[in-house]
């Protein structure tokens, strides 16, 4: 009885935490300031866009989100690529760096690259990589890549060792074998990656603060930063751009569910 | 074929790491010639910095509070969620959906809800005829690093639930199965049988949060709005480091304060591993 009650109590609690906050966004963005601070709940009393018309004329919040689909989907493919070629030499351990690479990868997990916030700003800065994407990319593809090639190496474990051993009588180099068996065969797994790589590039604001101060160049969420600068007390204006920041996460979440909260917990389990 | 890997991580991860070590050791404002101090940025942090040691408090307290809430809710509603029904796959999809949002849009959703004079619990305190609970949640030195450590909470219990139902699920039904013929209550098998073997899953959702709480960067600059909260109630060591960098401009200082950062995130996983560890091991 105890449990049961207890259940529904704390499922039901955290159930509204977080449904409620999503509605007052949801419904905010159509809303006017005065109705948002006094009827957070309440439907608009005129559906329109015009939050979302302003914002796009008012802001640079366009560019941006350009900005962050291109860097996003760049560093997502490099680390994809660089990261399951370097796994699947350490699952073979075709040669000593497969070794090296593995010592080398566990102490990345171990410690975040976040502790190199100085050193990063001063190396960026002198070879003039900052307030440039390729920068930008390159730093989002080297923090990533410790936690990609732990995910992916698992997987490349999991490939039965007949089919590496049958490919290399048959003469296959490696490369050949990493592309017509390895990959193939772990499309799950890079998929999972993939997803993970995404929510945490589009996302990320810690290296677009660092590396980023021309407004042209800047990174959804770093622009978004600026906005609630200049937005404070238009919380209706705040919840249009969280929506438009949101939407296209939300929308892949909706459609792939499970692949997502896979992808997010490897990468949990694993991190 | 990992070499493009390794470059990358020798060239922006091993060796910043290891000249990391080296700007500890200077003076230097990022732009005139760096000067030579020794461990002098070292002994300044520990013996004549009073912001330090409020910063090393605040992200002991942010992290400890948080460690202990988000495991207890995470393994709660896994216990609650593990069976694979309709509703309880429904529920974990809701539940996780707030890891998918960015910090900042979490901190500015947050940000409202806190609001002094707009925000929605204020509005619901007022309104249920409570106003003395209607508090500057963000904006008092006294509940602001509470207020975020709760936005934490609920940005990130959903992912660490659905860790832990990944480990319940491996527990033998056996188990539970036999217990229930000996008539043990729910609360006997949980503390005899999903705890303990549950005790891997824990280790691993601690340190996760460990290290997740130390990077509430994002939160704490969007919600207390760049400046660590209210006499710097929310300042925690990677805001420190990005202000002592940015504001002050003192680049060996900040190196020097990372590397406390690191000593102390690593510090507080060991710990971690040896209260629970030993149990576990047998």
């Amino acid at each position: 009885m105890i449990f049961k009650s207890s259940r529904v109590f704390a499922l039901v609690t955290f159930a509204a935490l977080i449904l409620i906050p999503s509605l007052i966004v949801v419904l905010g963005s159509f809303k006017t300031d005065a109705e948002v601070y006094n009827k957070p709940l309440s439907l608009p009393e005129n559906w329109n866009f015009d939050n979302y018309r302003r914002l796009l004329s008012d802001s640079d919040l366009d560019v941006s989100f350009r900005n962050s689909i291109f860097v996003t989907f760049a560093s997502v493919l490099l680390t994809l690529i660089f990261a399951s070629l370097a796994s699947f030499a350490i699952a073979r351990m075709i040669t000593v760096s497969g070794k090296v690479l593995a010592t080398l990868f566990a102490f990345g997990l171990a410690i975040p690259a976040q502790i190199n916030l100085v050193p990063i700003y001063y190396i960026f800065r002198d070879l003039g990589l900052t307030n440039s994407f390729f920068g930008l990319i390159l730093i989002n593809v080297t923090t990533t890549l410790p936690i990609s090639i732990f995910i992916l190496t698992a997987f490349f474990r999991e490939i039965s060792r007949d089919m590496y051993e049958a490919s290399e009588v048959d003469g296959a180099s490696p490369l050949r074998i990493y592309r017509s068996i390895a990959l193939p065969l772990s499309r799950p797994a890079m998929g999972a990656t993939a997803i993970f790589l995404f929510v945490i590039n589009w996302n990320d604001l810690l290296w677009p603060l660092l590396l980023i101060q021309e407004s042209d160049k800047k990174t959804l969420p770093l622009a978004m930063l600026a906005y609630r600068g200049e937005y404070f007390v238009s919380f209706s204006m705040l919840f249009t751009a969280v929506m438009v920041a949101s939407l296209p996460m939300i929308i892949m979440y909706l459609m792939m569910q499970r692949s997502f909260i896979a992808g997010l917990t490897a990468g949990a389990v694993k991190g | 074929m990992g070499s493009p890997a390794l470059i990358l991580f020798l060239a922006f991860y091993l060796y910043p790491a290891l000249q990391n070590l080296q700007f500890a050791t200077r003076r230097w404002d990022g732009i005139t010639e760096p000067e030579n101090v020794g461990f002098r940025n070292f002994t300044n942090l520990l013996t004549n910095d009073d912001l330090f040691y409020k910063t090393l408090g605040n992200n002991l307290e942010f992290t400890f509070l948080v460690v202990i809430f988000q495991t207890a809710l995470a393994l709660l509603f896994a216990v609650y969620l593990v069976k694979n029904s309709k509703t309880n796959i429904a529920l974990r999809t809701l539940y996780f959906f707030p890891t998918i949002l960015s910090s900042v849009s979490v901190g500015m959703i947050w940000l409202f809800l806190y609001d002094p004079n707009f925000g929605a619990i204020n509005l619901f305190f007022t309104k249920a005829g409570l106003p003395s609970f209607a508090l500057n949640w963000l904006g008092s030195e006294s509940s602001a690093l509470y207020a975020v450590a709760f936005t934490q909470v609920w940005f990130h219990t959903g992912q660490m639930m659905v860790v832990y139902i990944a480990g319940l699920q491996q527990i033998p039904k056996e188990l539970y199965e036999a217990a229930e013929v000996d008539g043990a209550s729910r609360w006997k098998q949980f503390t005899k049988i999903t705890w303990p073997m549950a005790m891997p899953t824990t280790l691993v959702v601690m340190a996760y949060t460990t290290i997740q709480s130390f990077r509430a960067f994002d939160l704490i600059m969007v919600m207390t709005n760049s400046t660590a909260g209210p006499n710097n109630s929310t300042n925690i060591f990677s805001t420190l480091v990005y202000f002592t960098l940015f504001n002050e401009l003192r680049l060996g200082y900040a190196a020097a304060q990372t590397i406390f950062m690191v000593v102390t995130m690593v510090l507080i996983t060991w710990l971690q591993r040896k209260a629970f560890g030993k149990r576990y091991e047998k």
